[in-house]
């Protein structure tokens, strides 16, 4: 399973902006570097995030080879309602990680 | 393995060529891709904030921070925000899409910078405006690696 | 050549291989990063290491061996507060680094196979037994046990080496603050091994970072855990005695 790290506040207040810290373990090969014997590496990236939050996309990235190594995004929503919110991200070869967190909104 | 010194050293070559590789993308490439987004539409410098260090530690991780003058509103706001390197082998590096659940137009990410160059951020609003702002970065070459 | 030449230039070459940085003045390579390098590193939840101590942590309740114990069944975590800042040191009579003796409770105590140098899982519980001093100075001392090995990796640091005929110490004592192609010469001073380094986009060792020094100068790298890699270990820790350990950091 792929590791990644998570970052929600437990509890915010209706209306209040909350910043989601995402980060995720992942080479991001970019398909432009060769290996020892000049052979061309071929492209193995994530190339697709989506944050939902109660099941409503709030956030979407699409990543292309120039994102780093074990990618971080850092984004903003609005604390709506209480509930999940869920962080998915897909990719080259079939790649495919979830992971969710819970805020409680007063 | 060619190491990403050697690689942008054999930049524009034959060399480079018989790799099968770009260093860097055609301006034609370029153009293509900020069409793609805009439809031909013009794009207007302003409203985009592109907050990257102007000397990087090392272009295999600078940190991004993309931030837009909007409300965030129902009727007025950020739809997305679209990051490009003309001097990377693609054009385009990453795009995120917003909306007013957003709350705040603002990004931050790392990024994978080739060489030294302008990158810029276009900034499509919900009135179908397209808004940019560019940074020159300066990329420096570590020293003492796995290669040299 | 007269005599007091002689006496002059001798002079001028002691007091140039003996330009040791002054206690008050050694900095991190913290020191000499960007800010927003800086700010990496200072973040657990966007310092990309942080994965690297999760995994560990797995590790370190994982059970293993034929004797199907985990480090945890041994160890418990908070008792290996301030374990890294004093690594590496004798134990059994020998030098080892903070990995080697990893791999003896490995071998010796849950009777399973060492991890590989520079392995995934060898790299993990780096991480997180090094996580664990965080904070804490570097604690390698001079003693009657540990002096042979200083002396031999002080000799090692202070000695020309490579096609480019450099020793560590001409960068890193007598020219550290200056540009090496753009970039600043840091102090070279272990402040938070295992790194995650921007250049390898990955987590790594000091014995991965002292390779990359030695292949810089076009040596021939020590062998992974060989004895000279460790007296050097040493000695880099000891001229960083009472530094914090940051580990883990990231670096360029």
């Amino acid at each position: 399973m792929a590791r990644a790290i998570v970052q929600v506040p437990a509890q915010a207040k209706r209306g209040e902006i909350i910043e989601i810290k995402t980060l995720i373990g992942h080479t991001m090969e970019t398909g432009f570097r060769h290996n020892d014997r000049g052979e061309l590496i071929p492209r193995d990236i994530i190339r697709l995030f989506v944050c939902t939050y109660n099941g409503v996309e709030v956030f979407r990235a699409e990543l292309h080879p120039a994102v780093s190594a074990n990618p971080l995004l850092i984004f903003p929503t609005v604390a709506t309602e209480s509930g999940t919110l869920e962080f998915r991200w897909t990719g080259d070869n079939g790649f495919s990680a979830v992971r969710s967190a819970k805020v409680e909104v007063s | 393995m060619i190491s990403r010194r050697a690689f942008l050293a054999a930049a524009g070559g034959a060399a480079l060529a018989a790799a099968g590789a770009p260093a860097r993308a055609t301006q034609a490439a370029v153009d293509e891709a900020v069409r793609a987004l805009t439809g031909g539409a013009e794009v207007r410098k302003g409203r985009v904030k592109l907050d990257v260090p102007p000397l990087i530690d090392n272009g295999n991780a600078v940190a991004a921070v993309v931030s837009v003058d909007s409300p965030m509103t129902e009727a007025d706001h950020v739809r997305s925000i679209h990051l490009f390197a003309p001097g990377n082998p693609l054009p385009v590096m990453l795009g995120v899409f917003l909306g007013p659940r957003a709350g705040r137009a603002r990004i931050t990410t790392r990024l994978r910078v080739a060489d030294s160059q302008t990158l810029s951020a276009i900034a499509q609003l919900s009135d179908g405006s397209f808004w940019s702002d560019s940074v020159s970065v300066v990329v420096t070459i570590a020293a003492c690696t796995e290669d040299r | 050549m007269s005599v007091r030449l002689l006496l002059l230039l001798l002079l001028l070459a002691a007091a140039a291989a003996r330009a040791e940085i002054p206690l008050a003045e050694r900095r991190s390579g913290y020191a000499f990063m960007g800010r927003d390098t800086r700010a990496m590193q200072d973040d657990d939840a966007v310092n990309p290491a942080t994965l690297w101590v999760l995994d560990g942590e797995e590790l370190w309740r994982r059970k293993a061996g034929a004797a199907g114990e985990s480090c945890a069944d041994c160890h418990a975590l908070e008792r290996m507060r301030g374990v890294a800042a004093r690594y590496p040191a004798v134990r059994g009579g020998e030098l080892v680094s903070l990995e080697q003796q990893v791999n003896v409770c490995r071998v010796e105590r849950q009777k399973a196979r060492a991890f590989g140098y520079e392995s995934r899982e060898l790299l993990s519980l780096g991480a997180l037994i090094g996580r664990q001093s965080r904070g804490m100075p570097i604690a390698v001392e001079m003693t009657p046990q540990t002096r042979p090995y200083l002396e031999a990796g002080r000799a090692l640091f202070e000695r020309r080496e490579g096609q480019l005929n450099l020793a560590c110490s001409q960068c890193h004592d007598e020219r550290w603050g200056e540009k090496l192609g753009g970039a600043p010469i840091p102090q070279a001073h272990p402040t938070g091994y295992p790194i995650y380094r921007l250049e390898w986009q990955s987590l790594g060792s000091l014995e991965r970072r002292l390779r990359n020094c030695m292949i810089g100068i076009r040596a021939e790298p020590y062998a992974w855990g060989a004895r000279e890699a460790v007296e050097l270990e040493l000695y880099l820790m000891w001229r960083a005695r009472g530094m914090p350990l940051e580990t883990p950091a990231v670096r360029p």
